[in-house]
């Protein structure tokens, strides 16, 4: 016999998020926030990186350190300033080892950020609201991998994500790319989104590194014909709908507003930052809560954009992480630039490109440029502040940088 | 057990389901050939996957109904290498996502199986479509794990 269940749709307890109109409890907290206190108060003013390529010689531990110093060179500030530090809870190198190496003073702020590819824009926040409340005065953020020539993550057998694998990987859901393409034959199920709008997306990062030199696939063209004969990885997703697979590190530093003024290069102010996690979320295989496709990007983009004296209309060139094709109309939804189910259309006739209403990934992204966990969008997302990218966005006031859709994420509106 | 005992693929090299408090009582079912859902004991709602607190009355009591075993295809991939070495053997294979009747919030990762003790690769993929009716099987992977795989109705 089958017991009685209750439906959730009609329990009186109902606390899934109403996504068209009446705000939840959880919003009434977020209206006594006090926007405004961060804003423009730092800025990022140093950037530094190593080559990107699928295997570099030197150790993780040793990429970080040249990177780190670069980007405080960037800024014309000495390492021995130092004095705040954040990263992720997957970088392999700590803090200790970096001030060690790098040869910083006396640190008073560190912190790490988890779920991979979701903690990169948060490295940025974190530090920026460490030295706007006065713990630090000197913040670096950093990523270094060799994902190139190490070990694919998802070859471990006995690691449990925050969602116990046991309830996905026993039945050959094994992959970051198997998660992702069951919410992208959903997503296509639903708003009839294509493989086309999945090239639109593969071909515009692609474009963008074909300007830039530091690119994996500076050389390397991608054309249509191409994207739709390549060998499947996890059907709806093929080849070119996979980020790259590189070693390499990069660096950024933050300062006061204050500081920034007597800083070598023109400030990125970090005007705005988000984190989110909505509500029953569940990470990479997000299916277990009313509205899976409704992701972390919809949580930090609600309060990003609440804390900003812009909109997504103010918005002309952002860099959108992008392990994955799909995550980017996910991501364009859930930061505003267009309406629900609306991303995949968003990608049409050359919007996402150089020239189009949002120039995304201008530096090629993580499928075309390098894949160190998005925090090439960072940089690059500095780049354009400054005007020296090499797919240079003509007037772009502002830039919006974004990590991870599918995990607990984070992002930062820019401004020169 | 220590790490070591802990046993992560079966004698044919697929993963088993690295087993925590909160889930044994789903595997318990499964060994029977139960779908076991967990459901607050308080205010009544499925939840998946189990944990120790109702997130929507916070009551810390639960209990295990057994479901009809009848659910709709809510999303499916087709897997090609690289994959683990068993797995890729089977390549291409589907990995399905099914609602349950009973709620179709409450989703489970499966395989679309020809029949009840069928491959992970007979269907043809080209055939399987989002919102299909499918029904449970179990298949018996390991002396102690049965995993609920689905088949068409």
């Amino acid at each position: 016999m089958v017991p009685q269940i209750r439906s959730p749709r009609g329990s009186s307890l109902m606390r899934w998020p109403s996504f068209a109109s009446s705000p939840s409890p959880f919003l009434t907290v977020r209206q006594v926030n006090l926007p405004g206190v961060l804003k423009d108060r730092t800025a990022i003013v140093g950037i530094g990186q190593t080559a990107f390529a699928k295997h570099l010689e030197p150790s993780e531990k040793a990429l970080a350190c040249r990177a780190i110093v670069a980007a405080l060179d960037d800024a014309g500030i000495d390492p021995s300033e130092v004095d705040g530090f954040a990263s992720y809870t997957m970088e392999e190198t700590d803090e200790v080892e970096i001030a060690k190496n790098i040869g910083a003073g006396d640190v008073t702020f560190f912190s790490k950020i988890g779920f991979g590819g979701g903690g990169g824009c948060a490295t940025i926040g974190h530090l920026a609201m460490a030295i706007a409340a006065g713990q630090a005065t000197v913040g670096v953020a950093w990523r270094s991998r060799k994902r190139g020539s190490g070990q694919r993550p998802w070859t471990n057998l006995v690691q449990q994500l925050p969602t116990p694998a046991q309830w996905s990987r026993p039945w050959g859901l094994l992959r970051p790319v198997d998660e992702i393409a069951m919410l992208t034959r959903r997503y296509m199920h639903e708003f009839g989104a294509t493989r086309d709008h999945l090239a639109n997306v593969a071909l515009a990062c692609r474009a963008h590194a074909n300007r830039n030199p530091n690119a994996t696939m500076y050389e390397r063209p991608l054309t249509r014909e191409a994207y739709m004969a390549a060998r499947w990885i996890s059907e709806p997703l093929c080849l070119f709908d996979n980020c790259l697979e590189t070693d390499g590190a990069l660096a950024a530093v933050i300062v006061s507003a204050e500081r920034a003024k007597d800083c070598r290069q023109p400030p990125a102010y970090v005007h705005a930052f988000a984190q989110g996690l909505p509500t029953q979320h569940h990470t990479m295989v997000n299916y277990w809560n009313e509205d899976p496709l409704h992701g972390p990007s919809w949580s930090a983009g609600q309060l990003l954009w609440k804390l900003a004296d812009f909109t997504p209309d103010d918005v002309t060139v952002a860099q959108i992480y992008d392990a994955f094709t799909t995550l980017i109309p996910l991501s364009l939804e859930g930061y505003g630039f267009c309406g629900r189910g609306e991303g995949a259309t968003f990608t049409e006739d050359g919007a996402i490109e150089i020239g189009g209403r949002l120039a995304v990934n201008t530096s090629g992204g993580g499928l075309s440029e390098a894949y160190v966990h998005g925090f090439n969008l960072i940089n690059e997302g500095v780049r354009q502040i400054r005007g020296t990218s090499t797919a240079q966005v003509e007037g772009a006031e502002v830039c919006l940088v974004t990590s991870g859709e599918g995990v607990p994420t984070s992002a930062v509106l820019l401004r020169r | 057990m220590t790490e070591a005992e802990v046993q992560i693929t079966n004698a044919d090299g697929f993963l088993l389901p690295l087993r925590d408090e909160d889930g044994e009582p789903f595997w318990e079912g499964t060994l029977k050939g139960e779908l076991r859902i967990q459901r607050c004991a308080s205010c009544g709602r499925l939840r998946f996957p189990p944990g120790p607190m109702c997130p929507w009355c916070r009551s810390m009591e639960s209990d295990w109904p057994v479901m009809s075993g009848g659910a709709t295809i809510w999303s499916f991939v087709v897997a090609h290498p690289p994959l683990l070495p068993a797995y890729a053997a089977l390549a291409p294979y589907n990995v399905i996502v099914v609602s349950l009747d009973e709620d179709p919030t409450i989703r489970l990762v499966g395989n679309l199986v020809a029949s009840e003790g069928g491959p992970i690769n007979e269907v043809d993929p080209a055939t399987i479509r989002v919102g299909e009716p499918v029904r449970v099987v179990f298949q018996r992977i390991a002396e102690n794990v049965a995993l609920p795989r689905w088949s068409r109705v």
